[in-house]
């Protein structure tokens, strides 16, 4: 008889929320916080029950989520770094609410050193695959954290159908570079347009998500509608936004952070608590909706299934 | 006058009432407690600023009765340092002696930010009227010229800990200038006149 035995960090589909049970979890946490007011001690901060009911219905339930609180629908739509729409945290949520142009169709070149390329509107991209929800932790380089129930698909998928050929050691990927609809680009913050990049395997890693949705919703603008990157065991700026090129490449490609600043964001930026950012330390993170950090684990606690990717390599180099 | 200083004791106070409230009633955004901290840094610096601008509003207006506010608003900068650096020590690093060391060791801004604020102790103890006797008026002036020094660092504080949008600490440093400006120009002018 076959048994699988699940692995650490996976969970048995027993264990994992359902979305009533959620739903009802956040009704607790506001009566907790009312509770908590009253005592006039709040340890953590509940904010006002806005979120959606969810328009994607019977989505899979990943094995790969976590099952801690979620951040609220709320924070998670609220506290954004887009920087296409502005520096302030809370400017994408304010500026992004047209955001992606519906009368423009949404486009994605797959192109470079592969076999199948070719340029999709965003329906026909995703159809092929079939959507899964997956909550993961997401750790920003400045020293906070969420817990999201993203929508979407493994990248693997997408890159299978590519066929990308021997010489595809990286995938670059491109945000979309329209001022006219993101008013952000008129200001030389960053080198437009927003450019990351992923090693192949990493690209290749089942953690590795395209997502376009959010809270059993589509993505909205400040969450880098319609279609986004999700890479959990890296800081989150990796993870990028409304994405409008995904390349196949032979050499590293220079992300925006690394033009911006080469000795405080790496290549990899993989979450890690033991090599500090120039300015500041990466031990410990606030987790949005708590008063206190908490410790910051390795590989944002994904270690499991992506440390081997990196096996003698020094990460403090590599950072 | 009496009225109008127990007027500006209230006044000075706002930011701090209005950011307890506003962190009671959840509208400091989903980073309540990044916000405060970095309010009160911005109120500290801006009751700072105010001090500096004591001095020229006077040469300007000929008003010299403003010099009875500027030991108000200096305390009322110290009061708001006081709140930034407990936010600092408590929220974000939990009271954690070890860490805080290494952190002040470590990263040029909060080294820049902590000598800032322990410049201000002095200045905040002798600013009653008694040490100022004590001290005499001339040695008292030397002293209090340090808050030209603490104006410097916690602007080079503000400006390192800024991720990449430096607008807005690039907007305090030009006004510090504004403000010493004319300190500058009168302090070549008395040497000028010395020779």
């Amino acid at each position: 008889m076959l048994i699988k035995k699940p692995r650490l960090g996976e969970l048995p589909a027993s264990e994992i929320t359902e979305y009533g049970v959620y739903l009802n979890r956040r009704q607790f946490l506001n009566s907790a916080a009312i509770a908590a007011t009253a005592s006039m001690l709040p340890l953590s901060f509940a904010r006002g029950d806005s979120t959606p009911e969810p328009t994607y219905k019977e989505l899979v339930k990943s094995a790969y989520s976590t099952e801690e609180s979620l951040t609220t629908f709320e924070s998670v739509t609220t506290y954004n770094n887009f920087y296409e729409f502005g520096t302030d945290k809370a400017s994408p949520a304010l500026m992004a609410t047209e955001f992606p142009d519906k009368a423009k169709p949404w486009r994605v070149t797959i192109d470079g050193e592969c076999d199948k390329p070719g340029e999709y509107d965003y329906d026909d991209l995703i159809k092929p695959f079939s959507l899964e929800e997956r909550i993961y932790r997401l750790r920003c380089v400045e020293g906070w954290s969420m817990v999201i129930p993203w929508v979407g698909f493994p990248l693997a998928d997408l890159i299978k159908k590519a066929q990308p050929n021997s010489r595809a050691k990286f995938v670059e990927f491109t945000t979309l570079n329209d001022p006219e609809q993101m008013p952000g680009l008129n200001r030389n913050v960053l080198d437009w347009p927003y450019v990351e990049g992923l090693r192949i395997d990493e690209a290749m890693n089942p953690l590795t998500l395209i997502s376009v949705g959010l809270y059993g919703n589509e993505l909205l603008g400040q969450n880098g509608a319609p279609i986004r990157l999700v890479v959990p065991w890296k800081y989150g700026f990796k993870s990028i936004k409304s994405i409008v090129r995904i390349r196949f490449v032979e050499n590293m490609p220079r992300s925006a952070w690394m033009k911006a600043g080469p000795n405080e964001y790496g290549f990899y930026s993989n979450v890690n608590p033991d090599v500090d950012h120039p300015r500041w330390s990466q031990g410990r993170e606030r987790r949005i909706g708590e008063f206190l950090k908490r410790k910051t684990e390795m590989f944002n606690g994904y270690g499991e299934q992506v440390a081997q990717m990196y096996t003698g390599m020094d990460l403090r180099k590599y950072f | 006058m009496p009225k109008i200083k127990k007027l500006l004791f209230v006044v000075c106070l706002i930011p701090a009432i209005w950011l307890t409230f506003a962190l009671f009633t959840d509208q400091l955004g989903a980073n309540p407690v990044e916000a405060v901290t970095r309010q009160t840094g911005l109120w500290a610096l801006r009751f700072l600023w105010l001090t500096l601008l004591i001095t020229p509003l006077r040469w300007m207006t000929g008003w010299n009765d403003l010099i009875k506010f500027r030991r108000l608003l200096g305390l009322y900068v110290f009061f708001y340092a006081v709140l930034h650096m407990l936010l600092y020590l408590g929220l974000d690093q939990s009271f954690a002696v070890g860490e805080i060391i290494n952190d002040i060791i470590k990263r040029p801004f909060i080294t820049i930010g902590f000598f800032s604020f322990i410049a201000l102790i002095p200045l905040a103890i002798t600013s009653n009227n008694a040490m100022v006797k004590r001290l005499g008026g001339r040695r008292w002036k030397k002293l209090h010229r340090l808050t030209y020094v603490i104006a410097i660092a916690s602007s080079i504080h503000f400006y390192m800990l800024v991720k990449l949008d430096k607008t807005e600490p690039l907007i305090y440093i030009a006004l510090l200038v504004i403000l010493l400006a004319p300190r500058v120009y009168g302090y070549a002018k008395s040497i000028a006149l010395k020779r």
